[in-house]
């Protein structure tokens, strides 16, 4: 093994640490007014890195792949297409971050090193073929979006949000670790490749816990049902910017991380993990859309949708074909842009004393007051919804296709069935939106950079979204293909 | 490519889309401008369409595809069926716009691109040749009626607007997963390829069961109709037109396009449940008409009367009841969307729509009465009128099938004069009573434009149908071959007599007239 080969192929984390250390040291001699230099640092730093991973996905010599540092880290296209949504949504959280906290004057230069080391860390997280790996930058995810949770320090719904977090991350975390430790004993290695070859056949019962207990440990990373009781709280609590972080980036992580576990690790128990995740596809989809229901503030609504949308993409993974890899990698994408646009107009949503606004019912009358605002609202929720023409439709379209190409029509007939309960939480607010008497709260902020962004956000996921279809489904496809 | 070496549809498609964009940013009269001239381009667009249509030409006309979104494509083309549904949807159009002219005072600008985007969709529903779009676009009518009767709708339309889009969609999803499995199974997202696809039969029970759960709520059909009374009231006038006029032939066009010819077998398998069904719908819901006290609910349910004639005449299986239908719906569109007008002018001036509080309007607004007559009579299926000729059709394909539900169907067109003729009574005929009722105008000069190409188009439609007729002849013909081989057996069993052994020449000429 190349012990250079395997420096090339880990350069986008190689970048973003080297970055994250001399921001770090940069940030402990300049303090708080370098917060704004070290931000743009930070950003650029995340560009370099994405462009080592488009490099990667894109140049014809790197298309199969290759293991890095003896089988601990690969380098494939599927890697690097989720870091570049990665790095991507990264990029986002932090340009819209400063204004926000400008405002209460909380904001200071940890921020964006914190967003680098969990953006390495679900790097690692998409690239790990080794259960160390995936454990080390598990980690290293969750505890720096541990303290962004409770960024707010002197706020107590943000500290609450970074106290629930940890400890109920904890609590997943060693199970996750105890089931390692239990296909290690059994398989004898941490290797995914080597644990897919000597777990085949029928499972004995030890095994079988360990697999079981290590997908309970990532589905409490992709809040999906039943490990979702931290989802609410903590997008609740957390600074909008953070929030908007949590419901896109580490989805990402966390689901191409399960998805190379099942395909790579438990290749050969399909019958195992099908049945685990056909359930909490269901449980995700049906307690996304019920619990939303009665929800008062917008934050918990869009947790409570971020859990909705993982039954979806879990319906793609459920399929375990390449197809439905392929089908989970675009509704990603298409998800990556519909989160980040609610959130940012949930930043937006200010009174004249600038103080942030939370309620469904501040949004009443959106639409007479800022038009604007109001029609790209209404155009996440109902992309959110699946309501064709518009793209959110796409991604559940091509989950059920791959649903429907596997053979599990109830699945599939379940799962689209329940999507219109949830639709009636999405309509809700388009009507407070648009059909209710203006409250007024909400004014004009004239914040640029949040409007371009919206803008782009639900340009990409309009009917317009469509002409991306044929230069997205073969990247899709052979990302996906990359796992098998 | 087509005819006229232009893609007509998607200009048709295009350019309102286009002109609901630019009418987001306009002021109030200029929006109203702006949609006005281009509904009525885009009606010009139609009759150039009609103008070129080769009849007996071959099946699709107007064909144009574009491989654009990898999985599906940009497939448009018309046979004589989706274009006499485009027409009908070019012809409402300006009206509706016109209709709202003044009505509509507050957030014009999104209200019109409201309308021009359904007009985009109601196009491209009729037009596409690709499952898929058809999908997208058919489902996608759902936000701007959303809003339609969210926004400018009466008091309870925030109730009326939910029930609405639910419904219809927990219709359609199902739908859904059977086109993926279709699909996949044809190998094709083509609908001209899969109108010759023979799935296996057992399949065509499932998939005919989830087309028809979004078909039937679309329609409406009962006991799913309960939407359409609660949108229609809450509605806004133009909204109640579009709504009845063009969005409830979808259902129609989707068991004609989809249903009939791709599932034959499951079809002529299921005719027992669209049979009777249709029979409580048109008896129970005309029942219900005969007791209303709001004038949009009555011609609300009425219409789910009319639309079960539909449904039992596209299951006759033979051209006369296809052919019916088909009259039906068009008639229908034209009638309901100028009855709900009606109640539109006299709504504009008192603001309720309750029977009880007009009465004696033929004394202060003449005209009014003469359209309103004219349009009673054409829902009630006068002869000479449009509601004639396709009612006449359809119950005779349907006779040739089961004269039970011809008996009843008929019936149901009785009690339909019954609940017209009376609402009628009350609201037109009488004394003068209430102050306010006397003090409204006859209709000015932009309702009577809005009613009388209505009026045109009705007594055409009635007096020579041959014209709506002959573009649909062909493919009905085409529909009726594919589906025949499943066409369930008559209940009239004809029996040959037995010829009389030959008469002397004497009693031949006595009897001639009784051998007959």
């Amino acid at each position: 093994m190349d012990y250079g080969l395997s420096l090339i192929f880990t350069l986008p984390e190689i970048i973003l640490t080297v970055s994250g250390l001399i921001l770090l040291l940069i940030a402990a001699w300049g303090g708080a007014k370098s917060a704004r230099l070290i931000t743009i640092l930070a950003v650029a730093a995340l560009f370099g890195a994405s462009a080592y991973a488009l490099e990667f996905l894109t140049n014809p010599s790197f298309e199969f792949g290759g293991d890095a540092f003896h089988g601990l880290y690969r380098m494939d296209m599927f890697g690097s297409f989720a870091k570049l949504l990665i790095y991507f949504a990264a990029i986002v959280s932090l340009i819209v971050a400063p204004r926000f906290f400008k405002d209460s004057g909380t904001y200071s230069p940890e921020y964006p090193i914190l967003i680098l080391f969990a953006t390495i860390g679900m790097g690692m997280m998409v690239s790990a073929v080794d259960m160390m790996t995936l454990y080390i930058g598990l980690e290293l995810n969750s505890l720096s979006a541990y303290v962004l949770a409770s960024f707010i320090r002197n706020d107590v719904r943000s500290s609450e949000a970074g106290l629930k977090y940890f400890v109920l991350g904890a609590l997943a975390s060693g199970m996750l670790l105890f089931g390692i430790s239990l296909v290690y004993g059994f398989a004898g290695s941490t290797n995914f490749s080597i644990i897919a070859d000597t777990l085949s056949g029928q499972l004995s019962t030890g095994p079988l816990i360990g697999v079981v207990l290590v997908l309970a440990g990532l589905a409490f990373k992709i809040s999906a049902v039943p490990f979702h009781m931290w989802t609410p709280d903590v997008y609740e609590g957390a600074p909008t910017p953070v929030t908007a972080f949590f419901a896109s980036a580490p989805k990402v992580a966390a689901i191409a991380l399960t998805v190379r576990v099942i395909i790579d690790a438990f290749g050969g128990q399909t019958s195992t993990w099908q049945q685990i995740i056909v359930f909490v596809a269901l449980a995700s989809i049906v307690l996304g859309a019920v619990a939303a229901i009665g929800q008062q503030n917008i934050k918990r609504l869009l947790a409570y949708s971020s859990i909705n949308n993982v039954g979806f993409l879990l319906i793609g993974v459920a399929a375990g074909t390449a197809q439905g890899i392929s089908a989970m990698l675009f509704y990603l994408v298409i998800y990556v842009a519909m989160t980040l646009g609610s959130f940012i107009c949930v930043m937006e949503m200010r009174d004249a004393d600038g103080k942030p606004l939370e309620t469904l019912s501040s949004l009443a009358g959106l639409s007479q007051t800022r038009p604007g605002l109001a029609a790209a609202f209404a155009v996440f929720m109902f992309s959110l919804a699946g309501i064709p023409p518009l793209f959110g439709f796409w991604g559940k379209f091509l989950v059920f296709d791959a649903a429907v190409a596997a053979g599990m029509l109830p699945l599939a007939v379940i799962g689209i069935a329940a999507s219109v309960i949830g639709a009636f939480y999405y309509i809700k607010v388009v009507k407070i939106i648009y059909f209710d008497d203006p409250a007024g709260q909400i004014i004009q902020t004239g914040h640029k950079t949040e409007n371009a962004l919206i803008a782009l956000m639900a340009l990409a996921v309009s009917p317009l979204g469509y002409l991306a279809i044929p230069l997205l489904a073969p990247v899709t496809a052979a990302a996906a293909q990359a796992l098998f | 490519m087509n005819q006229l070496d232009f893609p007509i549809l998607s200009l048709m498609m295009g350019l309102p889309m286009l002109a609901a964009i630019i009418c987001l940013f306009l002021g109030a009269h200029a929006a109203r401008l702006l949609a006005l001239v281009t509904t009525l381009v885009l009606f010009a667009l139609g009759v150039v369409l009609w103008a070129n249509y080769d009849i007996g030409g071959p099946q699709w006309q107007y064909v144009e595809r574009a491989e654009l979104f990898g999985n599906f494509a940009w497939a448009l083309g018309i046979d004589g069926i989706s274009m006499m549904l485009i027409m009908l949807t070019v012809f409402l159009m300006p009206i509706c716009i016109g209709a709202s002219w003044e009505s509509i005072k507050d957030r014009v600008g999104e209200y019109m691109a409201a309308f021009l985007f359904m007009e985009v969709l109601m196009i491209g529903v009729f037009a596409a040749q690709d499952i898929f779009l058809f999908y997208i676009l058919f489902e996608a009518g759902l936000i701007p009626m959303y809003l339609i009767i969210g926004i400018w709708g009466g008091a309870n339309r925030i109730y009326a607007s939910y029930k609405f889009f639910l419904y219809t969609l927990l219709g359609s999803v199902v739908m859904l997963i059977a086109m993926l499995w279709m699909v996949q199974d044809a190998g094709t997202s083509d609908i001209p390829t899969l109108l010759n696809y023979d799935f296996a039969a057992e399949a065509q029970t499932w998939l005919w069961l989830a087309f028809f759960a979004s078909f039937a709520v679309k329609m409406p059909m009962w006991p799913v109709h309960t939407w359409l009374p609660d949108a229609h009231v809450q509605a806004p006038t133009a909204g109640s037109v579009i709504l009845a006029g063009v969005l409830l032939k979808m259902g129609g066009y989707g068991f004609l396009r989809f249903s009939l010819p791709m599932f034959p077998e499951a079809s002529a398998q299921f005719v027992w449940l669209i049979f009777g069904l249709s029979m409580v719908a048109v008896i129970y819901t005309s029942l219900v008409a005969l007791v209303q006290q709001d004038m949009k609910k009555l011609i609300a349910y009425s219409s789910v009367a009319h639309m079960a004639i539909v449904t039992v005449g596209l299951f006759a299986f033979n051209r006369q009841g296809i052919e019916g239908a088909i009259i039906v719906m068009l008639s229908h569109g034209l009638v309901s969307g100028a009855l709900f007008l009606c109640v539109g002018v006299i709504y504009d001036r008192l603001h309720t729509r309750e029977i009880s509080r007009y009465g004696g309007l033929a004394i202060n607004m003449p005209k009014y009465a003469v359209f309103f007559l004219l349009f009673t009579m054409a829902s009630i299926g006068l002869p000479g009128t449009s509601g004639f000729v396709g009612e006449f059709l359809s119950l005779i394909g349907l006779y040739q099938v089961n004269s039970w539900v011809t008996l009843v169907c008929t019936v149901g067109i009785i009690l339909g004069a019954g609940y017209m003729l009376y609402l009628y009574r009350r609201v037109a005929f009488g004394e003068l009573v209430h102050d306010d009722v006397k003090a409204m105008p006859d209709m000015s000069l932009r309702e009577i434009a809005l009613l009388a190409p209505i009026a045109a188009a009705v007594m055409w439609m009635g007096v020579y149908p041959e014209s709506f007729m002959a573009p649909i002849r062909g493919d009905v013909g085409a529909l009726v071959a594919r589906i025949d081989r499943a066409a369930p057996e008559g209940d009239a069993h004809l029996k040959m007599g037995q010829a009389k052994a030959a008469p002397t020449t004497h009693e031949t000429e006595a009897g001639h007239g009784e051998s007959h």
